[in-house]
């Protein structure tokens, strides 16, 4: 018995039926309005926020039976009107948009405080967008873009032919997003498609029995299948390192981790709009379960894995010169155990994807970083032959790690495979967070000494990994942090050693870093205590041992150029200078209830796998039309790979950028560019783009009989070349077109120089490093504990800068996520399974952030390029870390320093 | 554009109160704002029938009447927050623009917010300090509690499954009193309170307080107020005195360790923000 409610939406009379639906439900899938993103369902992210009678609301939380007669308005409507045109303009000029998740969410907070206030200043829009949440961009360029809305934003003119590299262009994706048009993981199912819905194991560790799951589908209307692990057809295992596979798609007798999944429930989209988990047949035995490595590691803990003796999934070391002796010639000793919590992506997206089968073939839509390896996977899972899976990724609203992992695609892949019809299957943000990967807590243990002079003598770390219940990136984690703990500095000797723990949290993968931030934040804040100890100026001791050109690394490799660490020192220097000289006369000065300090970090990180071979394929063509189409694979989960490998392709072919048509990622359209992590698009892709340019550039020369130096001119239809003062026209149609209408194609694959490591880590890890050093200017209340940031200024050894914009977006964004790191985040499996209780930096917690590109040149990125991706989030926790105990005289050293710890260290470095 | 076929439960929409309690005495959920009924159903139904009170206009007037300022339980934070108020009601709408986000304020109400009983209710502590009182009503009549009658426990009321919280009550204060409102949390927006504190404070023409009341929330299961201490601070002036004796009086307290502090903490900080509270009373006047 259900009555109508009609209201407005965008002008437009709409009727639903009267009931506690949440509007962002009714708008979404009765409507097909879906600019309006939801993200957890419960009012704690913005995403979702539309105008109802003007006002800003969470459509997730408000009841379409309460708008009868009333009048809401979404971002298609704002943008439809014009209302927004300068504001979104303003966005994609300053890189507002990333990902673009949150831009709808964003833009409609934006448009109810513009029409009362056209020229809002910075806390005005802080307020205004306080309910949003962004995991990006950081919000300085949201906040700024907002603040200027009024003002003709000056988008910049397209860059010249052949100057696109190193030029402030516009994300070439960006207008989709600013429109809402663009097609996220949960916005594109095909009509009609059943919804799956995932059953997770409420316990960390427990036996379970499912019971007759025929009936429960009979007896359940609208319910069309229930399967488990006897329906898996392939290999019941997954993993993203085929040696250390060993997750199942549904756990067979035991689940290992709080979140596990057992079954699936695939039905009509109604029907499970209403779906009961607690209905389900399934009876749980809970087991004694360990959640930290000091459980698992103890004599009588449970084996998680039958053949992983101890719980040790994979250990990892270097090691140089003779360490006894250097801590011998030591005159100085500093030695620290530092404690990191686990910490939960929370990109605005939760995992989402549709999948159809088409004959023998199965197509999945999904959101992901590394669509070639999920197609490997998928087709194991289902036991088919290779390329009868296509990995079609949507839009990426953030990824930061997580989605190199599967997620939703076994499930999506094997529903439509059984049961022939298309499925679709979102993540509820609690199932987001309890069962994806996290970043790996940690225990860092180091010892490191110098002489009395402050020269760096010798260096031995200990990290201890929890690596949750399954393998995911452990193994990489392990490998990756003893190349990196000691910082780029030169020691006499050096020692790292790591071990990755199973446990029965969550899995941890990768999580931009991978594992570096955790070991620089011991690292950073011991070296501030050493310099404190020699009495050197802490800028000036890491200046005289930073890394330079020509000296090796700790293990063994030489660079002969592309070293720019010391340049970003000598970059923050003033800054550093200044920022010292305030914050003493601010302490003396200023309130007794307020400590001021300031506290620097460096940072290294090489790009791409660690000595393993990390291969992109990129390919380029002109189609018959006149236009070039780039096969760009390497996904663009919101950090700009479409826009930079577009720069790329149109110097290296020069031509202007606007001539190109920049395709996406897609298993069966673009060679496999690897996986968007590890910092390595620009630089591989990159080189990739570079390289299969070049090489159609060549053949486009030869079909002209032209010089090497000859312009390239593209027309509708016809090639012009024009050489030394003469013009050759090729007529395209002439020519003949291969499968996807391109008449000159080509292919090239780059993969960086690296050789494996020694038993003792010892050889060529990486092909190139990035360096960047972060400076925090920060004040703490020293009655409450509580901090608050200044203001943060990152140099950054980029090597060349291909898009300024993008580059400071990396920036800021990886600085708000240092930010989380260091005050608040910490996930604990059971107890913040959401985003009101797991907290991120919000608008009101990023400060000012200061951007500095150092550009030292590399000898193989594509024009000197570097990544820059993680660099950016590394040294910003150890900054903030040395700037308290700068303020306050003593350090935290378990992380998240939030106020209750802060205090407890204010009172034991006061002898309270 | 309508479905057909969803399995969803009753859905209940009163046009009047009448109406309203007449459904309400046959039992299920009450909707109001929202902003906590649906973060309560991420990913699982709403089992129990849904009263939607949300059309009901007569609760969401604020008025002042004879004896009290009265709030319709359908009153948003918004509303709390832009209504012109003497300035006791400071710290009340200081709280208003704290619940949450600008999108929570625009539909979360006053009512709401009580009968959620959250021991982090941003609302609760300022009600306290102004000595609020609920107005329940059924089919059989309306009783009058005071809000710390009301509140019974964690997430708990006096509320009777028959009855709808109907109206907040808060008696005229002492004149010229001021108000603060003091909350600590782990970020900038849109955050759970560690710590909060409401004061109303009214002094002499010398500065000496007459007249103060203080409560603390996220403490304690209730947010509580502090009487030992108020009954201390009379006749003290407002600037003058040593703060360590707040420390004293913090006995209601019950603070438990969480993921957002420890109970350690949550004292130290409570101590911190009621005098600071108290000074702001003081500096505002």
């Amino acid at each position: 018995m259900t009555s109508a409610v009609a209201f407005q939406v965008n002008g437009a009379q709409v009727r639903a039926d009267r009931s506690a639906r949440r509007l962002s439900d009714v708008l979404r899938e009765d409507l097909g309005l879906t600019a309006t993103k939801v993200g957890c369902d419960a009012g704690d992210c913005g995403a979702c926020t539309v105008l109802l009678e003007g006002r800003p609301v969470s459509a997730c939380m408000t009841a379409v039976g309460q708008l009868a007669g009333r009048k809401v308005e979404t971002l298609e409507g704002l943008h439809a009107s014009g209302e927004l045109g300068s504001l979104q303009r303003a966005f994609l000029a300053r890189g507002a948009a990333q990902c673009g998740i949150c831009t709808p969410g964003m833009l409609v907070a934006a448009a109810a405080l513009l029409r009362d206030t056209a020229a809002p200043t910075e806390p005005e829009v802080k307020d205004a967008l306080g309910g949003v949440l962004c995991r990006c961009t950081g919000y300085r360029t949201i906040i700024s873009a907002v603040m200027d809305a009024h003002t003709a934003e000056v988008i910049e003119p397209p860059p010249p032919v052949g100057k696109a590299v190193g030029r402030r262009v516009p994300r070439v994706d960006g207008e989709r997003k600013l429109s809402g048009t663009e097609i996220f993981g949960a916005d594109g199912p095909p009509d009609g498609a059943l919804v799956i819905r995932v059953v997770r194991s409420p316990h960390h560790r427990a036996r379970f029995e499912l019971g007759d799951l025929a009936a429960y589908v009979a007896g359940s209307p609208g319910v069309v299948a229930a399967l488990s692990a006897t329906d898996v057809p392939g290999v019941n295992r997954f993993g993203v390192i085929p040696a250390t596979a060993d997750q199942p798609v549904f756990a067979e007798h035991e689940v290992r981790f709080r979140g596990e999944a057992v079954a699936m429930v695939v039905g009509e989209q109604p029907a499970m709009e209403a779906w009961d988990a607690s209905a389900f047949p399934v009876t749980w035995h809970e087991l004694p379960a360990v959640l930290v490595p000091d459980d698992a590691l103890a004599p009588e803990a449970p084996r998680i894995h039958d053949d992983r003796e101890g719980n040790v999934l994979v250990r990892g070391n270097v090691r140089r010169g003779d360490l006894d002796d250097a801590f011998s010639s030591a005159e100085v000793e500093v030695e620290g155990v530092f404690e990191t919590g686990s910490i939960e992506h929370a990109y605005i997206e939760p995992e989402a994807g549709w999948a159809r089968r088409l004959g023998d073939r199965i197509e999945v839509a999904v959101t992901t970083q590394s669509p070639h390896m999920d197609r490997a996977e998928v087709e194991a899972i289902l036991g088919l032959p290779e390329g009868a899976v296509r990995i079609y990724p949507t839009a990426v609203g953030g990824g930061f790690g997580s989605k190199l992992d599967l997620s939703v695609q076994p499930y999506l892949a094997l529903a439509a495979w059984k049961l022939g019809r298309p499925v679709r299957l979102t993540y509820t943000r609690p199932e987001s967070m309890m069962s994806t990967t996290k970043r790996h807590p940690s225990r860092l243990t180091l010892r490191i000494g110098a002489t009395g002079d402050g020269r760096l003598t010798a260096m031995d770390f200990e990290g201890e990994f929890n690596t949750g219940a399954y393998a995911s990136w452990g193994p990489t984690v392990a490998n990756r942090v003893p190349v990196h703990a000691g910082g780029p500095y030169v020691y006499d000797a050096y020692r790292a050693r790591t071990v990755a723990v199973h446990t029965n949290a969550p899995p941890s993968g990768a999580f931009r870093g991978f594992g570096v931030p955790q070991s620089t934040i011991a690292t950073e804040c011991m070296l501030d205590e050493l310099a404190d100890a020699v009495g050197l100026d802490r800028l000036e001791f890491r200046y005289r041992n930073a890394l330079t050109a020509g000296v090796p690394t700790v293990t063994g490799q030489v660079f002969a150029s592309g070293v720019g660490y010391r340049e970003c020192l000598e970059a923050l220097r003033p800054h550093w200078q200044r920022a010292r000289v305030e914050a003493a006369e601010a302490n003396a000065a200023g309130v007794a209830t307020i400590g001021r300090g300031v506290g620097l970090a460096g940072m290294w990180y090489g790009c791409g796998n660690t000595a393993l071979p990390n291969p992109s394929t990129i390919r380029v063509g002109l189609r018959r039309d006149g236009w070039i189409v780039l096969f760009q694979g390497a996904v663009d989960m919101g950090q700009g790979a479409n826009t930079v490998m577009t720069q790329i392709c149109a110097d290296a072919l020069g031509v202007d950028m606007a001539r190109i048509v920049t395709l996406g990622a897609d298993t069966d359209t673009t060679p496999d560019a690897g996986k968007s992590s590890a910092s390595r698009q620009t630089f591989i892709s990159g080189n990739a783009t570079f390289l299969a340019t070049t090489e159609l550039r060549t053949r486009l020369l030869e079909l002209a009989d032209a010089s090497a130096d000859a312009h390239i001119e593209l027309v509708d239809g016809r090639l012009i070349v024009h050489d030394r003062g003469l013009e050759s026209v090729v007529t395209l149609d002439e020519l003949d077109a291969d499968g996807d209408d391109l008449v000159v194609a080509a292919t090239a694959t780059y993969d960086p120089p690296t050789t494996t490591l020694s038993a003792d880590g010892q050889g060529e890890p990486y092909a190139q490093f990035g360096f960047g050093a972060h400076m925090t200017e920060l004040e703490v209340d020293l009655e409450l504990g509580t901090v608050q940031i200044r203001r943060i200024t990152a140099a950054h050894d980029v090597g060349r800068a291909v898009n300024p914009t993008l580059i400071e977006g990396q920036i800021e964004g990886g600085v708000a996520q240092g930010i989380g790191m260091a005050l608040m985040e910490e996930y604990i499996p059971g107890r913040n399974e959401n985003l009101h209780d797991y907290l991120i930096p919000t608008i009101g917690d990023v400060p000012e952030v200061v951007s500095i590109l150092v550009e030292s040149g590399d000898p193989v990125g594509p024009y000197g390029a570097k990544g820059i991706g993680e660099h950016s989030l590394i040294p910003t926790a150890p900054s903030i870390l040395n700037a308290i105990r700068d303020a306050v005289g003593a350090g935290v050293r378990r992380l998240p320093a939030t106020p209750d710890r802060v205090l407890a260290a204010i009172a034991e470095g006061s002898g309270r | 554009m309508l479905r057909e076929g969803a399995m969803s439960v009753d859905y209940l929409a009163p046009a009047d109160m009448a109406a309203a309690l007449e459904m309400r005495g046959a039992g299920g959920t009450v909707l109001a704002g929202g902003t906590d009924l649906f973060p309560q159903h991420v990913g699982r139904p709403m089992t129990q029938p849904v009263i939607d009170i949300g059309g009901v206009q007569e609760l969401r007037d604020i008025v002042d009447t004879p004896d009290a300022y009265r709030f319709g339980a359908l009153a948003r934070w918004a509303d709390v927050a832009d209504t012109d108020l003497p300035s006791c009601f400071d710290g009340l709408r200081a709280a208003a623009r704290e619940v949450g986000s600008v999108q929570v304020q625009n539909s979360g109400t006053i009512g709401g917010n009580l009968c959620n009983a959250s021991p982090a209710a941003d609302g609760i502590p300022p009600l306290l300090s102004l000595d609020a009182s609920v107005e329940l009503t059924s089919t059989v009549g309306t009783r009058v509690l005071r809000l710390d009658e009301f509140l019974t426990g964690y997430r708990a009321t006096a509320l009777r499954p028959d009855e709808l919280l109907t109206a907040v009550l808060v008696p005229r204060g002492p004149d010229g009193a001021r108000s603060s409102f003091r909350k600590l949390g782990l970020r900038g927006y849109l955050v759970i309170s560690v710590v909060m504190v409401a004061a109303v404070v009214a002094a002499s023409s010398d500065g000496r307080i007459t007249d103060v009341r203080l409560a603390v929330g996220a403490c304690s299961p209730v947010a509580q107020r502090l009487p030992s201490l108020e009954a201390e601070l009379v006749d003290r002036r407002i600037d003058d005195f040593d703060a360590a004796v707040i420390a004293r009086h913090l006995g209601a307290l019950t603070p438990i360790d969480d993921v957002r502090a420890t109970a350690a903490y949550r004292f130290e900080a409570a101590s911190v923000l009621v005098h600071r509270a108290l000074q702001a009373c003081g500096s505002e006047r």
